[in-house]
């Protein structure tokens, strides 16, 4: 786990050598990797429990609430791999988002549905004449955005720096344009309407396992390592025999990947989507997420997507009519964004890198920490 | 091993370098000295490929190599210890090591090769684990040649390895230089300190405003009136 030397402030100075958290001598990772296994299933099957729970107990609010901390968790760790891990500053993955919420909602709506819909111009042949299940259509939208994102990389990979962050915002913007006008595929500013609500928690969690799954294991294999290679000098990785154009392209591509799925999830949650839903708002959004987590940390994405979800709920409580301090404050619609802004700024002043900064959440960590497993002995 | 002939290389509109001819052969040290701005950088990232030359060739084991990249030169053996380090701070030192033969499979060769280096340098094997950005300016400059000599050069260039380094740890360097030397790596060195460089070296090059001036023998050009006054600092 790489620990940053300037971290001077929050909770990584706990984990820091001799820190409060600290771990202590652990055993090499290849001898635990069985153990950690069958913790990470165990985790995974806990996990269900609570979501089965969940499911039948709680309100229907809050279900929806947990469904979309998981896409935005999804959405999260995606561009996280891109602008954490690679360290590519990029600002298109509300481009991404709209692709496959576009491309699967059209592909699962029913012939009389769109028709229905489409009244302005009518949708093109063939798409107008059939629907496929969620699934199918869930994958092509996956693949049809990695591609989007491979044809991107060509132009958006010559450049570096704030250039690639302009540059990916237009492409960005461009989506967005092209989903407000090409009414005869998108049915323009009106939208879709209809689309059947089949995302539940398990839809939703069961892609954030899988997209956690192939990250995880990328981050952490040899690529992953030449990604970070790549962030941290560009010019050494390549001095380093790593081709960083293609390693770029790898992260971008599989980052679209799942930003798409999760659109497609995001369209089938909400049942409308429209051009409005999809600009730089969401984008900025997700940055907002993945920095305060931790830009570069996988655990800090889902931690971030969680925070921002629930919390943004919790803080409409600031919103409603209250007695403070003798004082009767009417409801102040609003009230929430202030406060949320103040929370952000206090994140930002007293935890730089975000809450957990690069750390990453590993088995060892937590056990050595409880003071268990065979490396807190040492 | 090397030989670069004619070599033009340009920023926009100004002419770093002009026609540079240059030879290392095998099992050589081969240094480069020259002044602020004379070029030699600018040489080493055309050589490595980091740089495109705008004319001229580079010859690299028989083949011609002016214009190819950076990643497929390394792959072959021609390595760059680029100027100010550059280590990757907030990965620690193993990970430094091992993205340094990142191209190479992880077998029994790749660990040896690590345990060598590690070896050579028991600072970097103390510090295994800790992030790259905790080392001293010594150790950092030690993590670099040993990322370095992960990728197994064939011809390894190194570009200004003493840079603000306390003269006892620049001794240190200069050792380790001809300790990899020794294991049958040529060099290539572009050093400021020309006194220590010109000493190590079998042959040497000074460079100006983008062009060879002098060549000879490191003994040859340390005993030259004009080198003595320019960059050794006698009269």
């Amino acid at each position: 786990m790489p620990r940053n030397p300037h971290e001077k402030f929050g909770l990584t100075a706990l984990l820091k050598p001799g820190g409060l958290l600290s771990p202590g001598a652990l055993p090499p990772a290849h001898q635990t990797r069985r153990r950690d296994t069958m913790l990470t299933i165990g985790a995974c099957l806990l996990a269900a429990l609570g979501l089965w729970l969940l499911e039948g107990h709680a309100s229907g609010y809050v279900v929806h609430l947990t469904c979309v901390g998981a896409i935005f968790a999804t959405l999260a760790v995606s561009y996280n791999l891109i602008n954490g891990v690679t360290g590519q500053f990029s600002l298109e993955p509300n481009a991404f988002v709209a692709c496959g919420a576009y491309v699967t909602a059209l592909l699962t709506l029913s012939p009389a549905e769109k028709e229905a819909s489409f009244i302005l111009e009518p949708l093109i042949w063939p798409l107008s004449a059939f629907s496929i299940p969620l699934l199918p259509a869930l994958v092509i939208a996956g693949l049809l955005t990695a591609l989007m994102a491979f044809l991107m990389g060509f132009p958006v990979f010559r450049v570096r720096g704030d250039y690639l962050a302009i540059v990916t915002l237009g492409f960005g913007e461009v989506i967005r344009v092209v989903a407000n006008n090409a009414q005869s595929v998108t049915n323009g500013p009106l939208g879709l309407k209809g689309i059947p609500h089949i995302t539940n928690l398990w839809w939703s969690w069961g892609l954030l396992a899988v997209c956690l799954f192939f990250i995880v294991r990328l981050v952490h294999s040899s690529y992953g390592r030449a990604l970070m290679a790549i962030r941290e000098d560009e010019t050494a990785a390549e001095a380093m025999g790593i081709n960083a154009f293609w390693h770029k392209m790898l992260a971008f591509t599989l980052s679209a990947f799942f930003e798409g799925v999760a659109g497609g999830l995001l369209a089938h949650l909400i049942t409308t989507i429209s051009p409005s839903l999809f600009t730089f708002f969401l984008t900025f959004n997700l940055l907002i997420i993945i920095v305060v987590g931790g830009l570069g940390s996988t655990t800090g994405a889902v931690l971030g997507a969680f925070l921002f979800t629930y919390g943004g709920e919790w803080l409409r409580v600031v919103e409603e009519p209250m007695q403070l301090m003798g004082l009767d404050i009417p409801g102040i619609p609003g009230m929430r964004m202030v406060i949320f802004s103040l929370i952000l700024v206090g994140v930002m002043i007293f935890l730089r890198r975000g809450i957990l900064g690069r750390h990453d959440f590993s088995w060892r960590w937590l056990l050595a920490s409880l003071g268990l497993g065979r490396g807190s002995k040492a | 091993m090397l030989t670069v002939r004619d070599l033009t290389v340009s920023y926009g509109g100004i002419t770093a370098l002009r026609g540079v001819e240059l030879e290392v052969r095998r099992g050589e040290i081969v240094t480069l000295v020259g002044a602020n701005g004379a070029g030699k950088s600018t040489l080493l990232g055309a050589i490595s490929g980091l740089i495109k030359p705008a004319a001229g060739s580079i010859t690299y084991r028989g083949q011609e190599v002016a214009g190819t990249k950076a990643h497929r030169l390394s792959r072959r053996g021609l390595i760059l210890v680029p100027e100010g380090r550059r280590i990757f701070v907030n990965l620690s030192v193993k990970e430094n090591l091992i993205l340094g033969g990142y191209f190479r499979p992880h077998d029994a060769g790749f660990s040896q090769d690590l345990e060598r280096v590690l070896d050579t340098f028991p600072r970097l094997a103390e510090r295994a684990d800790q992030p790259a950005g905790t080392l001293s300016g010594g150790e950092r400059q030690m993590l670099a040649l040993g990322r370095g000599l992960m990728g197994s050069p064939k011809l390894m260039m190194l570009d200004e390895p003493s840079l603000g380094l306390a003269p006892l740890m620049v001794a240190e360097v200069f050792g380790v230089i001809r300790r990899i030397h020794e294991q049958g790596v040529t060099v290539l060195l572009v050093e400021q300190n020309a006194a220590a460089a010109l000493k190590v070296a079998d042959r040497a090059y000074v460079l100006e405003t983008g062009k060879v001036v002098l060549s000879g023998t490191g003994k040859e050009l340390a005993a030259d009136g004009r080198v003595q006054r320019a960059y050794l600092g006698m009269d």
